[in-house]
């Protein structure tokens, strides 16, 4: 491969993304100018005096100016005007190269661990001060309308960011390295999905400069319509991160279909890459129509259309079919990658081959495809049609199907196998614990009869945050343990981390189980008064959510110990592990393959006396031209 | 797993005893501890229903629930490598029997409880189907004659109640007669709230421009808690109120207390936000 070098840029000099921030607010304040010029006092919030169409044009300019400021219109530009575009942008070295715009997957892999940790971590901020608000029923510690928007940052904070916690770090280091890759498919497009995800996450912390917005993570119109300036933040925060989405699934799927090694057959295919396929099939199909959504919304707000207020002829359910379309398959957008991340793990941990690879990965297309079939389950009461409802009834009820598959081949696996407690493991088997009361609540939620006395309670709250904190965020965390020494070369405490583990499942469990007693005890979501009698449940909660939090914080003290203080060098495969990523050295080169290996066997022949090594490298044989 | 029946220990054979006790401790524990107590109790036909179906949902689930975490508590504690033990468990890659097993079973379990869900859903009581949910403007209820119409009217942030066939009357207050179908007709003038009546078992969006249609047969007579289950704007978590059921005779004194009929000025059927105006 002949690497056409253009910039050689080194430290801050050139783009990065310093020079983003100075687009942005270049672009933010020309925004703000041209609304003002075109729309003074035409679409004006007489209470926080703002001009809605200034807010969205700001917003939408000083995206632009980030990232051309990053350095994404350079190609684009040079090729209008004729000049040879520089090709590589991956020269710059040090720390400077995770701040600016990077084409290398592992930088990106590590700028989103990052960049999505600290969304998670301001996330985590707020879900404390929901708990603090809700340690006594009256009086309240904020406003109602902070409170809304501390509810609303959490929720939306998690949704956005946790969408891609997987994906987004260890899908882009590990799919290129699992496959026998170079590169991902398309490695600028990479980079702008990784800087708009991010950039989103700010605008939407805007929002608080604004008034907040009221809505939750949903955006139901026509309260999202009657909303103050903060709505544009979260309208405009939302289809950054759903445009985000759509561009990792197309480069993802790009990625694993045509970039596999030779040898690497679908049915050798480690179930993680599985995972990010299936993951991106619903990243492709469901924002999309999210990104409709809110562009009618913003319409709404601004322009003057009525897509959802009656008095004009919309309709409010549409907004929320539109949205459920969508919402629903993010949920399995949250969970796959846990499935396919702990099904990964297992093999390594019990010694044993993956028990039922092909149950393992028809479980994970079974929910790929039914989950764009149960939408309206979200709607039992909303006064949609009713003679539909058995069907999403039975639909719901039978994702839990190939959900099964996903337990029987955790089951399988760990039968008669011998299980190494490490922590990833751990986490791993944390998972299915929770995301197995997830599953189980979820039947309640499904069944129409029961759901009418559990909607909208607390008891949804409790089934979605097992399945996504417990589920997603455990499994994120069995992976971080995992890969951390192949990501950064050094190992994590192993100590720290056991503690971490015990201190998080234990308080996990203890915030988020009694939630089910207060929903069937109709504790409504989203309220910052409750009944006195709730208050001994709310402030065990609300306590143990504290120490939910302060287990975070002994992960990051872990994490920063390791990596700055002992900075012990990790072993080339630490883990004993047969998969792909773990036969590179530590640190993986900046090309990962000299040359494109062969893949020999599948990823999980444990136990196997005849197995072959997984790759064959090619170290001798001279690069061909299609490199 | 068949081929290491003969070689191992009787693995399979003590989880499934575990698993059988368990179940059994498990199912007795949700029927005759948690079930009595299961919310939101019986004081409507319907919640009645939510609650019936709250708990054979619970006793299904229970053994489904025992057998895996006793399955995982049992490898974990006996499937452990020894201390320095580097090798690697046995190399089995899947069972098709078992799978199919296990795929038939799953399946059969979930054909099972939609058709419980769906007979539970569509059975009409005393005429009133729909377990209490809001249905929509064409509801599987089919309104018995007598039955005591009664529009919820969600606003921020309260909800108001119009008794048409009493001349239209309209009060702050929810009452309701004890044993007589009562049909709510649930709509909005600004944004969506969810009318949720906990301990008679009602809940039904409130849509502006939507009627959405609930049905309820209250079997006893005393106080119940009415909230909103939508988000709807910044006091939605004050929009609570409470609602009373009264006997036949004390409703129909109480209704005649409110009669004396004012007409209220025409009200605009939904509310348009004022763009000049808005405020979250």
């Amino acid at each position: 491969m002949t690497e056409i070098v253009v910039s050689n840029r080194s430290g801050f000099r050139g783009y990065s993304v310093l020079t983003g921030i100075v687009g942005a607010v270049v672009g933010y304040g020309i925004g703000i100018w041209i609304g003002h010029q075109m729309a003074d006092r035409f679409t004006w919030f007489a209470d926080t005096g703002q001009n809605d169409i200034g807010i969205l044009l700001a917003y939408l300019l000083s995206t632009t100016g980030f990232l051309g400021g990053l350095g994404f219109l350079d190609y684009p530009l040079r090729r209008i005007v004729g000049q040879r575009p520089a090709l590589a942008v991956k020269s710059k070295r040090g720390a400077a190269k995770y701040l600016g715009m990077s084409t290398d997957h592992k930088v990106i892999g590590l700028q989103y661990l990052i960049g999505i940790a600290f969304f998670f971590f301001i996330g985590g901020l707020n879900a404390m001060l929901i708990r603090t608000e809700l340690l006594r029923p009256n009086p309240p510690v904020f406003s109602p309308g902070q409170y809304l928007t501390i509810v609303g940052m959490h929720s939306t904070m998690m949704i956005m960011m946790v969408s891609s916690i997987i994906l987004g770090p260890f899908g882009h280091y590990f799919v290129p390295l699992m496959i026998g890759a170079r590169r991902m498919a398309f490695p600028r497009l990479e980079a702008l999905s990784f800087w708009i995800l991010i950039f989103g996450g700010f605008i939407l912390l805007t929002a608080m400069s604004y008034g907040g917005f009221p809505t939750g993570w949903t955006g139901y119109p026509p309260l999202a319509i009657q909303a103050n300036a903060g709505m544009d933040a979260y309208v405009f925060a939302f289809f950054l991160t759903g445009s985000a989405m759509i561009l990792n699934a197309v480069n993802m799927m790009a990625t694993i279909i045509s970039m596999r090694a030779p040898g690497l057959t679908w049915g050798r295919l480690p179930i993680f890459v599985w995972g990010m396929m299936t993951t991106s099939v619903l990243m492709l199909l469901g924002p999309p129509v999210l990104l409709i959504a809110l562009f009618m919304e913003v319409l709404d707000r601004t322009a003057s259309t009525s897509f959802f207020l009656p008095a004009g002829g919309g309709s409010p359910f549409l907004y929320e079919n539109l949205f459920w379309f969508f919402g629903h398959p993010e949920v399995y957008i949250l969970a796959l990658p846990g499935f396919g991340l702990v099904l990964e793990i297992l093999p390594v941990f019990a010694r044993k081959p993956l028990w039922g690879y092909r149950i393992a990965v028809s479980g994970s297309v079974g929910v790929t495809l039914l989950s764009f079939m149960v939408w309206q389950h979200h709607l039992f009461v909303s006064g949609i049609n009713a003679t539909l409802r058995p069907f999403y009834m039975f639909t719901t009820e039978l994702i839990s199907v190939p959900t099964g598959f996903i337990f029987l081949a955790a089951m399988g696996t760990l039968w008669r196998a011998k299980i190494r407690f490490t922590v990833p493991m751990l986490f791993a088997l944390a998972f299915f614990f929770n995301f197995l009361i997830g599953g189980i609540s979820g039947v309640f939620l499904s069944d129409v009869p029961s759901d009418v006395s559990l909607h909208g309670s607390y008891f949804v709250m409790a089934h979605f945050h097992y399945t996504i904190m417990g589920g997603l965020v455990f499994a994120f965390l069995a992976g971080l343990y995992y890969w951390f020494p192949k990501m950064t070369g050094v190992e994590l405490n192993e100590t720290l981390g056991k503690i971490h583990f015990w201190t998080m499942f234990i308080s996990f469990n203890s915030t988020f189980l009694p939630l089910f007693a207060l929903g069937m005890l109709d504790m409504p979501r989203r309220v910052s008064t409750y009944a006195p009698h709730l208050q001994f449940l709310n402030d065990w909660v609300s306590i143990s959510a504290y120490c939910l939090f302060a287990s975070m914080l002994v992960f990051l003290a872990n994490f920063v110990w390791s990596l700055a203080v002992t900075r012990k060098p990790a072993a080339q495969n630490p883990w004993d592990s047969r998969s792909l990523e773990w036969q590179l050295p530590t640190p993986v080169p900046v090309h990962n393959f000299d040359n494109i290996p062969t893949i020999q066997s599948g990823p999980y022949e444990y136990g196997n006396p005849n197995a072959v090594p997984i790759v064959a490298f090619h170290t001798a044989e001279p690069m061909t031209a299609g490199d | 797993m068949s081929h290491d029946a003969g070689s191992s220990p009787a693995h399979g054979r003590r989880i499934i005893t575990t698993w059988l006790a368990l179940s059994v401790i498990g199912v007795l524990a949700v029927i005759f501890g948690l079930g009595p107590h299961m919310p939101p109790g019986n004081v409507s036909d319907q919640a009645a229903e939510q609650t019936q179906t709250n708990t054979v949902l619970a006793v299904v689930m229970t053994p489904i629930f025992i057998g895996v975490i006793t399955f995982f508590v049992y490898a974990i504690a006996t499937f452990r490598a020894k201390e320095g033990d580097t090798g690697d468990g046995p190399y089995v890659k899947g069972d098709r029997q078992l799978s199919q097993m296990w795929v038939g079973g799953s399946i059969v379990i979930v054909l099972a409880l939609a058709i419980y869900g769906t007979f539970e859903l569509l059975a009409a009581d005393k005429g009133i189907a729909g377990v209490g949910g809001g249905q929509g403007s064409s509801p599987i209820v089919t309104a018995p004659a007598n039955a005591l119409q009664v529009q919820v009217i969600g606003q921020q942030w309260a909800f108001t109640y119009r008794y048409p066939q009493y001349g239209d009357i309209e009060t702050v207050r929810l009452v309701i007669p004890v044993d007589r179908p009562v049909i709510f007709h649930v709509t909005s003038l600004d944004v969506m709230h969810s009318f949720w009546a906990y301990q008679i078992g009602v809940k039904a969006d409130a849509v502006p421009g939507a009627d959405n249609v609930a049905g309820v047969t209250v079997d006893h007579t005393g106080t119940f808690d009415i909230r909103c289950a939508e988000l709807c704007g910044v006091w939605h978590g004050n929009m609570a109120s409470k609602g009373s059921v009264l006997s036949q005779a004390g409703f129909a004194a109480w209704i005649a207390r409110q009669s004396t009929p004012v007409p209220l000025p025409g009200r605009r059927p939904v509310y348009y936000p004022d763009p000049n105006g808005r405020a979250g």
